[in-house]
């Protein structure tokens, strides 16, 4: 059975595609070097118009506001602009109430797009571009350590990673949050309360990287303006041995967190990287592999829920779960000694 | 157009689920269709493979090493027709569920009439509701615009108008629907289906047919203000579905191209199951059809004169499980669980379970938790899609559950139930039914292939239903009447076919059964008492002939609606004493 593979490597070749949602302009060039934060593609999407309905303002027919609007499609216009005066002795006139962009007039009507359409696509990760997609975005390519997580707000940020969290189960607190982590990037474990993000937040941190928070914080984890990772999930869950041992002897180095939205369709999920000097390309990870004796894998719920072990034993047929239940499932060695049952469906290869 | 399939001898079916992919194959075994065997493989719609095509071609691959000869050839491409050798089959249909939930945007003119007859035919398949449009609308038309902008659908559903009636109303509501598609990156613009005022079909084109690539006309849903017709345009929302999805995830175009066509989403395919179930076997009651996974819930419901099909991705098992707490709360999901689980660690389970929805109870807690979720999501389920039902229907009391017979139920969550006795629990909790049915698990989900394959080969379903390929739970008596915990309320005597007699005091608060063997029949003597109803009328008895199932008649004298203690010390010991007598446990 093909195996899910949650990378945690020390050393790779990370390629990563980053394209708009729709069709733009690309900035980049081929072999260009991006850092994470580097707008390597834009396009226009506007989502805030206004419709000025010229006609019953006037009040005239559609067809005579049409002859008396000023103004026609693509111009710019500042604030109160004159669209469209009336005839008479005192003629009444419509303006633009914010300055934007017209992008229909029809019907006695006119469409203006307002606000900001600008929509920037960031390189994600620090590294050199490799191809270019045409009107869409490119492939960037770097080499280091990588680690993905399972939940991110959406922020990318780039800094130096401080170690704070003493074990894989810490829990940061507010009191723990002090003036000399300004800037940087914390490894931490898990949150359970709002005044640790806030303080955070205060002092500012410039992302956090965390076992798991609990599910009411996740509106606020949303709202924050630096990158939140989880390695784990929602609740009370110490961060997975294989991750907490990577990050926390990487402490000290510059380390990138996109805390990309979990997009199980595309693949795109949150990620930190540890940009490392290389003279060759290290090999690339696999995104799925065949379970089999052996392999190192997570835990993905329980029994031992995040717990990394290995595959002692992949028995044929369906096996009966402590549950109950029947399944494809493999025996597995945790790394605290103890052999469990698994259905295979509830593992991912760590590698 | 597709060819026929009723030459065909084998048909392969291949059900595409959010989280599992199935091959099954029928084929003609002593002159009839059999449900033959099955294979089954995680589906791949996800990254990393984002490919259906691999999750399927896995699980034909799986079903072939069961049959022992070949279905792929070396391409990996299928075999067909069927070869001399034996390898191949004649014919595939495909049924899809995987896939995001489709975001729509309902127009129509009247919040009772048209938006209502809008909202049940966007309830017919995996869509969710992102924004209303309707006359009664106090927005600016620019704030709708952007609403509509800012939803980025994928799908704009319009009805509206009588045919022949008033067609201004239904152009100005369609003005700001018309400019945010246009608005949209033209990659972006979503499919249209218009089933409104037939009369103004021709400007709907001129407006929306530079818009989109996918715009679909079907006749109105609301021909007239007392008439509503959703079959039609449930068709073509079909198809448009599966459209979206052929655009959306790699692959499904291979299946379309494999299957000659034969493709569609399985909520549908399930609805003309029951459609076609409700002509061929319907009676007074209506016949019920329920299905929950990962990707929804689902309940169709056929009576003689209409049938409905609700699908809910909000009550799905899958990545949608966070918003169920939109819809209940955390204690009423805990009042199923005969565990003592804490509110903190069900809502984990809720955020955790939606990271990985293929992942399945190892654990008895996590289990306990599991069929809890199922419960309440499936009771929500059941009493969402009731207010759906025609009025004219077959019923003990207007507030509960209507008569059905017989009640169908498939799903990952079900067929994955320990055992028959379990997953008949959860139907019983969820579902209340009253008076005397049948309950039968589709524990192949091979419902929806039949439906798929229904329309080309009309022979396949009947005999494979016929067949035993669904397994009889037994036949479920549910007195409706108001008792004190304890009190009898039925006498029951089940005479079998050799002359020897069982019989059951069925006291209120209480489950027990009789022993029936699949298989065999028997007469069923009801005597109620205090003013039972088992669809007699108050206090009537009667003899009925019962047929058999893996646990014979079942009486649940539980109450209806379903009376759980307060005390949760007391209901969860309860629940257990009702696992122990149905579930086996």
């Amino acid at each position: 059975m093909q195996a899910p593979v949650n990378h945690i490597v020390g050393l790779t070749s990370i390629v990563r595609e980053r394209i708009l949602p729709f069709s733009g302009t690309v900035l980049v060039q081929l072999n260009q070097k991006v850092s994470p934060n580097e707008v390597i593609a834009e396009s226009n999407w506007a989502r805030e118009h206004i419709l000025l309905d010229v006609a019953r303002l006037l009040r005239v027919t559609p067809a005579v506001a049409e002859r008396l609007i000023k103004i026609k499609v693509d111009d710019r216009v500042p604030a109160n602009t004159e669209v469209a005066v009336g005839k008479g002795l005192f003629p009444r006139s419509v303006r633009t109430p914010r300055e934007g962009r017209v992008v229909v007039v029809g019907g006695g009507q006119v469409l203006i797009e307002v606000g900001d359409p600008k929509i920037e696509l960031h390189a994600g990760l620090p590294g050199t571009v490799v191809e270019i997609i045409p009107n869409r975005g490119a492939v960037i390519q770097t080499a280091g350590a990588l680690v993905q997580g399972i939940w991110g707000n959406g922020r990318i940020e780039s800094g130096l990673l401080v170690n704070i969290a003493e074990s894989p189960n810490g829990v940061l607190v507010a009191n723990r949050l002090d003036v000399s982590l300004r800037g940087s990037i914390l490894l931490a474990g898990m949150v359970k309360d709002a005044e640790t993000l806030k303080a955070a937040s205060e002092l500012p941190v410039r992302g956090l990287i965390l076992s798991s928070l609990y599910p009411s914080l996740i509106p606020m984890a949303r709202e924050m303006r630096f990158p939140i990772m989880l390695t784990e999930g929602f609740g009370a869950l110490p961060m997975n041995s294989a991750a907490y041992k990577l990050l926390s002897t990487n402490a000290k180095r510059e380390i990138t967190v996109n805390a990309e939205i979990y997009d199980r369709y595309s693949g795109a999920r949150p990620e930190a990287i540890i940009q490392l000097p290389t003279f060759t390309d290290p090999p690339i990870p696999h995104e799925v592999d065949d379970f089999s004796p052996g392999l190192q894998i997570r835990m993905r719920r329980p029994p031992a829920m995040g717990m990394i072990g290995s595959i002692v034993a992949i028995p044929r047929g369906l096996t009966m779960l402590p549950s109950g239940l029947r399944a494809p499932a493999a025996e597995v060695k945790l790394e605290n000694g103890e052999t469990v049952i698994v259905p295979l469906v509830n593992l991912e290869v760590v590698g | 157009m597709p060819s026929s399939l009723v030459d065909g001898n084998s048909l392969l079916a291949v059900d595409v689920g959010a989280a599992n992919t199935r091959a099954v194959l029928f084929d003609v075994v002593e002159g009839e269709y059999r449900f033959v065997a099955s294979g089954t493989a995680p589906s791949t719609a996800e990254a990393p493979l984002k490919d259906v095509s691999e999750g399927a071609r896995q699980a034909i691959r799986n079903l072939q090493a069961l049959l022992g000869r070949p279905l792929l050839d070396k391409q990996n491409n299928l075999i067909t027709p069927n070869q001399p050798n034996g390898s191949g089959v004649d014919a595939l249909v495909v049924t899809i569920s995987a896939g995001a939930t489709i975001r729509t945007v309902i127009v129509g003119l009247l919040k009772d009439v048209s938006i209502e007859s809008a909202r049940r035919l966007t309830e017919s398949t995996y869509a969710r509701i992102v924004e209303t449009i309707g006359l009664n609308d106090q927005r600016r038309p620019d704030q709708q615009i952007d609403n509509i902008i800012r939803m980025r659908p994928d799908l704009l559903v319009i009805t509206g108008g009588t045919d022949g009636g008033a067609s201004r109303s239904i152009k100005k509501l369609l003005e700001p629907v018309g400019l945010a598609s246009f608005l949209l990156p033209e990659e972006k613009r979503p499919a249209v289906l218009f089933a409104g005022n037939e009369k103004i079909g021709d400007e709907v084109r001129d407006m929306f047919g530079p818009l989109t690539a996918s715009l679909h006309l079907s006749p109105n849903v609301r021909p007239s203000l007392e008439t509503e017709d959703l079959e039609p345009a449930q068709r073509e929302l079909a198809h448009i579905v599966v459209g979206i999805r052929k655009r959306q995830i790699k692959g499904v175009d291979l299946l379309d191209q494999w299957s000659d066509g034969h493709i569609l989403p399985t909520a549908y395919a399930t609805g003309r199951m029951v459609r076609f179930l409700a002509k061929v076997y319907g009676s007074k009651k209506g016949i019920l059809v329920v299905d929950i996974g990962a990707s929804a819930a689902l309940i169709s419901a056929g009576f003689k004169d209409k049938s409905t099909l609700n699908v809910y991705p909000q009550f799905g098992l899958g990545e949608n499980l966070p918003g169920l707490l939109n819809y209940t709360s955390l204690e009423d999901i805990l009042r199923w669980s005969p565990l003592d689980i804490s509110t903190g660690v069900l809502r984990d389970y809720l955020y955790q379970k939606s990271l990985y929805p293929s992942a399945i109870a190892a654990t008895k807690e996590d289990l306990a938790i599991a069929q809890s979720v199922t419960r309440q999501a499936l009771y929500l389920a059941m009493q969402s899609a009731r207010r759906d039902f025609p009025r004219n229907i077959a019923t003990i009391k207007p507030n509960l559950t209507p008569l059905f017979e017989p009640i169908l139920a498939g799903g990952g969550a079900l067929s994955d139930a320990l055992r028959p006795g379990q997953g008949l629990l959860i139907l019983l909790d969820s579902l209340q039914p009253v008076g005397v049915t049948t309950v039968i698990l589709d524990q192949n989900n091979l419902l929806p292939l039949l439906g798929a394959a229904a329309s080309q080969n009309n022979i396949l379903p009947v005999q494979v239903l016929e067949s035993g390929a669904f397994l009889s739970v037994g036949t479920v008596v549910s007195p409706v009447v108001t008792a004190k915990y304890g009190t009898p309320i039925l006498l029951g005597k089940l005479t079998y076919e050799n002359g020897v007699e069982a019989r059951v005091e069925l006291k209120y608060g209480s489950l027990e059964t009789l022993p029936l063997q699949s298989g065999e029949v028997g007469k069923l003597a009801i005597q109620c008492l205090r003013g039972a109803n088992v669809g007699f009328g108050p206090g009537r008895g009667g003899t009925i002939p019962v047929s058999g199932g893996a646990l014979g008649v079942v009486f649940d004298g539980r109450g209806r609606p379903l009376d759980l203690p307060s005390d949760p010390v007391r209901r969860r010991e309860l629940i257990k004493k009702w696992n122990w007598t149905i579930g086996g446990e």
